[in-house]
């Protein structure tokens, strides 16, 4: 087998990999967008404050330290103690339900009936808010984080390739681990929304607001419930993306790289959202290495971009997006 | 003006003199009182902008999610002031509405669209699943669309699903806003017969606003006319129809021969005089 055509397998491969963590991100959008025709820009932060929290509680970190020390003349900065990985996730989830609750209860009650635009400048304004605070809650360096996820090539993988083709293929444990989380999550959110009463409630919600109230469905309830859910998304993004770069605030910026995948996979879809993934991850990766060196590289800062303005044209509702239901 | 018959039966609904303001601006409702018998087809007739359908809000408490609110007044259902429920606690106690212009999830099944009317019920599968095959034997044109989008079913079709993803929440009271909306008059009357059979054999209370005041009189019991948010005339239906200013107003018909202008005011001026 040619050389060229063994490292474009590889790197098929990892682009693969790459996919699934845009798509862990893209699904917290699809599940806001869905349910509530909110497009969540916060989603994203929303990550990097589930990381940050996360690492927070591991590590025992007082929370708002440095605040606390500077008006009290104190000096705190941990409780001195190190929580089990899996008791740490469950808290920081019951930290992202009481902000769903909390971004519900201040924001959106109030905004009942504006303008999707509106809605969409409140997330803007929650997206920085949230920055701001994560900052000061828990302090703005780089943190590591280690929840005990497998890290480091895979070696059986390594060995069998190079038996194969006498070159051995580069797959970071990390990002199968990631793959196979997101395919457990992406089945049980599709089970969830359409076999279970509260998720068929959830796409009632999705299509008439005021239809869903009539039938005694409690919008703040499915709407609490939906931000949970993308909250508890976004915590299992920021995990894999802390584990794997460490928790940054650079974190935040992937939200961008969800929109072309949102376009691509439509908004609405969940199974959308990881085939889009997946091709803007196998795409970007696949063009730097056959086209990139041609052009001067650098080309996976645009290629998912171009590539959602192409469907943009001709498929506007993305591969999986609902259809516009147009009766004549 | 009262039916013997009427003042025995108990009241279920009751509202008094509400008055509905829109935006904290805009009044909609200027005092509109009515009862609604267990048992009863109670229909709510007028033009548009009469009010009807935001009477029907009004009871149903889907105003607030549209800036509008109960300033005045009190509605009560079983005795019990109820305007300050949730639109989910009053299903509970067993009032619901299918409103206007049918409001299907077009992107659920048919079979989805009634399951969602079961919603805040506690019950079991079987008990869901028996009400299912109810509503189906009501509405036998629902079991073979079951499968489809509910968005892709036709006008008529949707109407159904709208009432009988109503009849899934096991309701009391259906509060019925426009069922003959954009339907043909045959469909209508199927529609109106259907509404009709739920009534008598299932015991079903209807408070139905309609603009077809035809159709409504005939099946109906008594009725209510709202005109600018005001209630101008109420009866039994079979007065109703028999009177001369609703048949020439609203029936469109009237022994007399045509009227002149003038005789339009004296009948507005009554009809103020009236409420």
């Amino acid at each position: 087998m040619p050389d060229q055509l063994v490292f474009a397998m590889e790197v098929f491969l990892n682009g693969l990999m790459a996919g699934v963590l845009y798509a862990l991100v893209a699904l917290g959008f699809v599940l806001i967008y869905k349910a509530s025709g909110i497009f969540n820009y916060a989603q994203g932060v929303m990550a990097l404050f589930a990381a940050l929290t996360l690492v927070g509680i591991m590590e025992g970190q007082v929370p708002f330290s440095h605040l606390i020390n500077a008006v009290f003349g104190t000096d705190v900065h941990h409780f001195g103690w190190h929580m089990p990985a899996l008791v740490s996730i469950l808290l920081t989830m019951a930290v992202m339900v009481f902000l769903a609750w909390a971004v519900n209860k201040l924001i959106f009650n109030h905004l009942v009936n504006q303008e999707p635009i509106i809605l969409f400048m409140a997330t803007i304004g929650l997206a920085y808010f949230m920055e701001g605070f994560g900052d000061i809650m828990w302090g703005a360096d780089i943190k590591k984080l280690d929840v005990g996820l497998p890290q480091g090539i895979n070696i059986p993988i390594d060995e069998t390739t190079y038996g194969w083709f006498g070159y051995g293929f580069f797959i970071d444990n990390l990002d199968i681990v990631a793959t196979v989380i997101a395919a457990i999550l992406v089945v049980a959110l599709v089970i969830f929304s359409q076999y279970t009463k509260q998720g068929r409630a959830m796409r009632a919600v999705a299509d008439d607001h005021q239809a869903a109230l009539s039938v005694g469905i409690s919008l703040n309830f499915i709407w609490v419930m939906v931000w949970s859910l993308a909250g508890f998304v976004a915590l299992v993004a920021g995990i894999m993306w802390g584990t794997k770069s460490g928790v940054q605030f650079s974190l935040s910026l992937i939200a961008l790289k969800a929109l072309p995948v949102l376009m691509l996979g439509g908004f609405t879809s969940i199974p959308g959202a990881i085939v889009g993934g997946l091709i803007i991850g196998v795409g970007e990766k696949l063009f730097e290495f056959s086209v990139g060196p041609l052009i001067g590289g650098a080309t996976e800062n645009w290629f998912a971009y171009v590539l959602a303005l192409i469907f943009l044209v001709f498929r506007p509702q993305g591969l999986f997006g609902e259809k516009i239901i147009e009766r004549v | 003006m009262l039916d013997a018959a009427e003042t025995q039966t108990e009241t279920l609904l009751e509202v008094n003199n509400i008055e509905v303001i829109y935006n904290h601006v805009i009044l909609v409702l200027k005092g509109v009182s009515l009862k609604v018998p267990k048992g009863g087809i109670t229909a709510l007739l007028g033009g548009n902008g009469a009010g009807k359908t935001t009477t029907l809000k009004a009871i149903s408490n889907l105003l607030a999610s549209e800036r509008g609110e109960v300033t005045k007044g009190n509605i009560q259902y079983r005795g019990e002031r109820v305007q300050d429920l949730n639109p989910s606690d009053l299903v509970k106690k067993g009032v619901i509405q299918v409103m206007e212009g049918r409001h299907c999830f077009e992107h659920l099944t048919v079979e989805e669209n009634l399951l969602t009317g079961a919603y805040t019920r506690g019950s079991s599968k079987s008990e869901i699943d028996a009400d299912l095959e109810m509503v189906y034997n009501y509405f036998p044109r629902l079991k073979e669309r079951r499968r489809s989008q509910a968005g892709y079913t036709s006008g008529g079709e949707q109407q159904m699903v709208a009432i009988g993803r109503a009849l899934m929440s096991r309701p009391e009271t259906i509060l019925l806003d426009e069922p003959s909306m954009g339907l043909a008059p045959q469909l209508v009357e199927q529609i109106f017969d259907i509404v009709k059979s739920l009534n008598e054999s299932e015991g079903y209370t209807f408070l139905l606003a309609e603009q077809n005041t035809n159709v409504a009189l005939r099946f109906a019991h008594y009725g209510y006319i709202l005109e600018n948010g005001r209630v101008v005339m109420d009866g039994p239906a079979k007065e109703l129809r028999e009177n001369p200013d609703v048949k020439e107003f609203y029936l469109g018909m009237s022994d007399e021969g045509r009227k002149s202008f003038r005789d339009v005011r004296s009948y507005r001026r009554r009809k103020r005089w009236l409420s």
